[in-house]
Formats: C-alpha cells, structure tokens, sequence
C-alpha cells in the first residue's frame, strides 16, 4: 500500500521523502492557483450581479455523434479553463522590455515576489502531526515556525519595491513605495496578532500551535476544541491578523500599490507578458498560503468542526464518534484545503464590499487603531496566562476580562487625547482664484477649421 | 562530500557573491541588494548549523531591515548618477589593496580561525539556541540588560517622533 511504503521511504530514504514532501506542497499550489483565479472572477461577478467568465470550454456535441444521449448537446464546464487560457495567451504574448530600466533587477522582481508564498508553505501543517501525514507534514516542522512566517512575508516587500524601482516609470515608483510603506505599517499589528497566539499557545511551532487548539475549549468544555478564534483575545487578534494579511497581500481595500485610477497599474505597469503572469500568480498564492497560516493559527489547522470526537467517544463509548475521529484524521488534508479556500472567498467578498482606503486612512488604521488594539491584546493574553497558572480557569477569566476592560477605558481616553489635538483633516477648504483668461477667447468656426 | 557540505559550499558562495556586490557594485540599489542577499543566504548557513533562532533573527532584523536602505537610497540619491571614483587614493589604488587584503587575512585569523579551531567538534544539546532556551535565558539571567536595552529602543522610538513632528 500507498501508507506502507512512505513509512519504508521514512525509514530508509528520508532524503527522497523529503523531495516528496516538497511536491506536495508546491504543485498544490501551482495547480490550485487557476481554480482559484476561477473562483474569484466568478464569485466577484456573481456578487456584482454579472456573469463574468462563463463561455471557454463549452464543447457542443455534433448531431451525428455515435451516443444518441450526447448527440447535439452542450456540454458547459462553467468557463472552469479561462485562467488556463489565460495562461496561455500570456505566455505567447509579446515580452516588452522598456529600454530605460535596471535591466537585471527588472528581471529578479517577479521571481522575488513569487518567493514568499512558496517559502512561507514550507512549514504549513496540513495534517495531523502523528501517523501517516506526520510525515508527510509539514516540509520542515521548525521550532520558529510562526517567527518565519512572519519573516517570509516581509521579505515579499522587496518584489514590489524593486520592480517598481526597475520599471523607471514614476507610477511604478509609486506603487512600490506604497507597497513598502503598507508592509513595514501593517507588519507590526500582524506580529502583535501572532504574539498572542504564540503566547497561548506556548510554542511557535505551527504544529505545537495546531495541537494546543484542540485542548478542552475555554479551559472548561472538553467536549469542544479550543479554536483560538472562539477565545474573545483570539478573536481579537484573527480580526488584527485578517486585516493585516489583506495588507500584506496587497488585496482589496488595500490595494493602493496598484490603484488603477491613481497609478494606472502600480509597480507592475511596465511588465507584460509571463512577467506579469507571475506577479499575478505570486499574489493569489500569496493570499492561498496566507489562508493556510490563518487556518492553522486561528481556525484549529486541519480539524473540521470545533469539536473532540476522541473525547466523545471515550466519554461515551459510542463507536459513531470513533469513525467521525478517524474520518476528521483521513479528511485532513481536504478540510485544510477547504480552510484555505474559505480564506480566499472572505477576500473576495471584502474585495467586492468595500471601497479602497485612502492613504491616510490606511496609516491611521495601521497605527492607531490595530496596533494599540493588538498590543492592549497582548497584555490581556498575559494577565490571562498569569491569572490561569496563578488561580485556575476561573481566574484567569476574571484576569482576562478585567485586562479588557481597563484596555478598552485606556484605549477611548487615548482616542480623546489624540482627537484633541489633532488637525481637522475632514474640513477643508479650497480657495478659487478667479482670474480672467489672459489670452481672449475666440471662437473657431468648425466648418471652416476642418476645411482649410 | 556529504550532502550538508554541497549545501554549504552552494550557500557560501552565494554569501561571497553578496558581500563583494555590496563592494563592487556601482549603482546604490543593487548594492543594497547584494547585502539582502548576503545576509539571507548567511541566515540560511545559521539554519543548516541548527541554530534556527539566530538565523531568523539573520534575515528578520538584517534582511528585513534593508528594506528601509533600499528606501533611503531611492529617496535620497535616486536622481545622482554613480560618480566615478575621483578620490586621491586612486593613484595607490595597489597598495591600500594589498594593506586592505593583508588586513583581511589576519582579522579572519585572529576571530574566525583561531577561535573556532578549538570549538571544531564540539557538541551541543538539542535544545541550545531554541526559542524557548533564549526566552529563558532573557528573562531570568540577563533580564536587566534586556529590559535595559528595550528602554533604549523605546527612547530612539518616542525621540524620532519627537523630531518628526515638532509642533510644540
């Protein structure tokens, strides 16, 4: 069987495992991005009530064909292989390389932007860290986990702001200058976010962090798993996160680097061809993978439902349970993949809800709103953790919700004192200078300037 | 040659490559990310020698933080063309190389050679250099000096905004 020999592979060639490991991982990846370049522009449309995408690959049956059943229909695939062709049309389109650019780093660009969603999958569990998919999963199980996803991620700057740097077209400058900005302002209030996981969950290993969520929910409900997103500092910090990854990942209302009405295409103004189809495949594996990190941080990794089918069963002792905990290990790797997807469809929705952010409103966001949010949070998980070792599940309750409490007094009289001061930015007042033309105007008559 | 070997040898060469880009190269940018690539591949060296912490640390805080050169160079000297080198050392161009070289050959002696000849082979527990152990260490033995230092940094945080925005 298939599970016999990878247990051979682990014991004998570990080397070549560890090949396999990694082709799990990064064809998942390259094959999963059309789909969900699909899932997107059909989505989207659906929510703007168009059609989008629904022509490509229809196969009309000819009247003639052999199978009556089949003759003169059609068969509709839903425009599934658009992205492919697509893909195609990229690839045979016409590379232009503007003269005027930094040649070589305009060819590095893409490849870096491309990295970081690749790396940062490196350490994605998505199985359970015992029996077969341990090890199978992850690629490398290293005890910094989270501090590496959060490393791999700043690095992506650098594809943005050098491409539009290389480009040596304003626009693009632009574009990578607020992608940079953007990154160096939102990673901050990712990192306090994780802190917090890190935090509750003892260890900044992706596996450790998988498996302290399925401990009793609440420290009281065995019955139920302690999702960090079902714990209110948690779900503090996934909203922190959520927002943060959007950030991070340039996506809608955040996408400023490449507004279109302000910078025409942002940093990627001036690439064509596949050098574009790599940026666009960096982002949407960006957001992909960017959903596998929520998932397992927040949303109990692999596990299907918030809840302990081995707990049930051994409580219980009826066998229902046992087949629905062997049935959560088998479906793992599905239910993470479904996880993933969930994340993608919630940026598509926002994308489709709400309007881009001006650029002040992102840096106040960024700075005064998740970064005081995530740290009051931080401090909250601490007296949480104190409060628990120090007097049990109750007091650390009592710790966490009085933290809260002070947190938020501290957060709306900081939120007054800033206000105080600060200039009215929403007022403001344009002075017309009403000067007369200082040539006089004089009317042309069309007929006779068309006609000289 | 074991495989560890082969993976060193591929990422030394790319350190060397980085480090004399970050010399030799003329335009600011890409010098800039010859360091970038220095200081990764160097971060990746510290992974392959199981000290996963100091190599994060490697490519968060060095890596990451060049970010904001990059910045810097765009910003600040975006607009001037690379100068030709019109210094008067020009001239003695051979023997500040060698002094330079000479230089180089006794510093990595006097600190790489001779104190690693004694560690070569020395064997360190698996928990060396985790996260957890460094925690440890931080909070217990050398926490004034940690808590010290967090102070100044919060105090290079308050005194740039404080020059940043001077309106009282």
């Amino acid at each position: 069987m298939v599970a016999e020999w990878f247990y051979q592979l682990h014991q004998n060639n570990p080397l070549l495992l560890g090949f396999i490991r990694v082709l799990f991982v990064i064809v998942a990846i390259l094959a999963l991005v059309p789909p969900l370049i699909w899932w997107e522009r059909r989505l989207l449309s659906w929510m703007q009530d168009r059609i989008g995408p629904n022509r490509s690959g229809t196969i009309t049956v000819p009247d003639n064909f052999p199978l009556k059943g089949l003759a003169g229909k059609q068969i509709r695939t839903f425009g599934l292989i658009q992205p492919l062709l697509d893909g195609v049309k990229l690839f045979f389109k016409e590379d232009i390389t503007p003269t005027a650019i930094d040649r070589k780093i305009f060819f590095i660009a893409p490849a870096l932007a491309l990295f970081p969603a690749f790396t940062i999958a490196a350490t994605l569990p998505w199985g359970p860290n015992y029996g077969l998919y341990g090890i199978l999963t992850p690629i490398a199980d290293v005890e910094i986990g989270v501090l590496y996803v959060l490393a791999m991620s700043s690095l992506g700057a650098y594809g943005i702001v050098l491409a539009g740097y290389a480009s040596n077209n304003k626009y693009s400058l632009m574009g990578g200058l607020r992608a940079s900005a953007q990154l160096i302002s939102y990673e901050l209030a990712m990192a306090m976010a994780v802190a917090c996981v890190v935090m509750a969950a003892g260890s900044m290993k992706l596996t450790t962090v998988v498996n302290a969520q399925e401990a009793p929910l609440w420290g009281g409900i065995p019955a139920l798993q302690n999702w960090f997103i079902l714990t209110p500092f948690g779900f503090i910090s996934a909203v922190i996160f959520l927002i943060a990854v959007i950030a991070e990942t340039n996506r809608a209302p955040f996408d400023l680097p490449e507004a279109e009405n302000e910078l025409i295409a942002g940093y990627h103004t001036e690439y064509s061809s596949m050098k574009f189809a790599v940026f666009f495949m960096g982002e949407y594996a960006a957001m992909f993978i960017f959903g596998g990190v929520f998932a397992a941080l927040f949303l109990g990794g692999y596990n299907i439902l918030p809840i302990n089918w081995n707990y049930l069963y051994e409580t219980s002792g009826n066998g229902f349970f046992r087949m629905l905990h062997n049935a959560n290990y088998w479906l793992a790797p599905l239910v993470f993949l479904g996880k993933c997807f969930g994340g993608i469809t919630f940026f598509v929705w926002l994308r489709a809800t709400l309007p881009r952010l001006r650029y002040d409103q992102l840096m106040n966001l960024g700075w005064k709103s998740l970064l005081p949010l995530g740290v009051a949070n931080f401090f909250v998980v601490g007296l949480w953790i104190v409060g628990t070792e120090m007097y049990g599940v109750s007091g650390g309750w009592a710790a966490a919700i009085a933290a809260m409490v002070i947190a938020f007094i501290l957060y709306l009289n900081i939120l007054s004192i800033s206000k105080k001061g600060a200039p009215a930015t929403t007022k403001r007042t344009v002075t017309m200078v009403n000067t007369p033309a200082s040539r006089t105007v004089t009317m042309v008559d069309p007929v006779q300037a068309e006609t000289p | 040659m074991t495989l560890n070997q082969v993976a060193f040898i591929i990422l030394a060469v790319f350190a060397l490559l980085g480090s004399i880009g970050v010399v030799f190269l003329k335009s600011p940018v890409r010098a800039a990310l010859a360091l970038v690539a220095n200081f990764f591949t160097l971060g990746l060296v510290y992974f392959m020698l199981g000290s996963e912490m100091i190599g994060i640390s490697q490519i968060m805080v060095y890596a990451g933080a060049i970010m904001v050169l990059f910045l810097f160079v765009i910003m600040i000297l975006r607009s001037k063309n690379p100068e030709e080198d019109s210094s008067v050392f020009k001239d003695r161009r051979l023997v500040f190389g060698f002094l330079g070289i000479g230089a180089m050959v006794a510093l990595i002696y006097a600190f790489v050679i001779q104190p690693t000849r004694e560690l070569y082979g020395a064997n360190f527990d698996r928990t060396y250099g985790t996260p957890q152990a460094i925690g440890k260490v931080f909070f217990t033995q050398y926490v004034y000096p940690f808590e010290v230092i967090s102070v100044l940094l919060l105090l290079g945080v308050v005194g740039s905004i404080m020059l940043a925005k001077r309106k009282f």
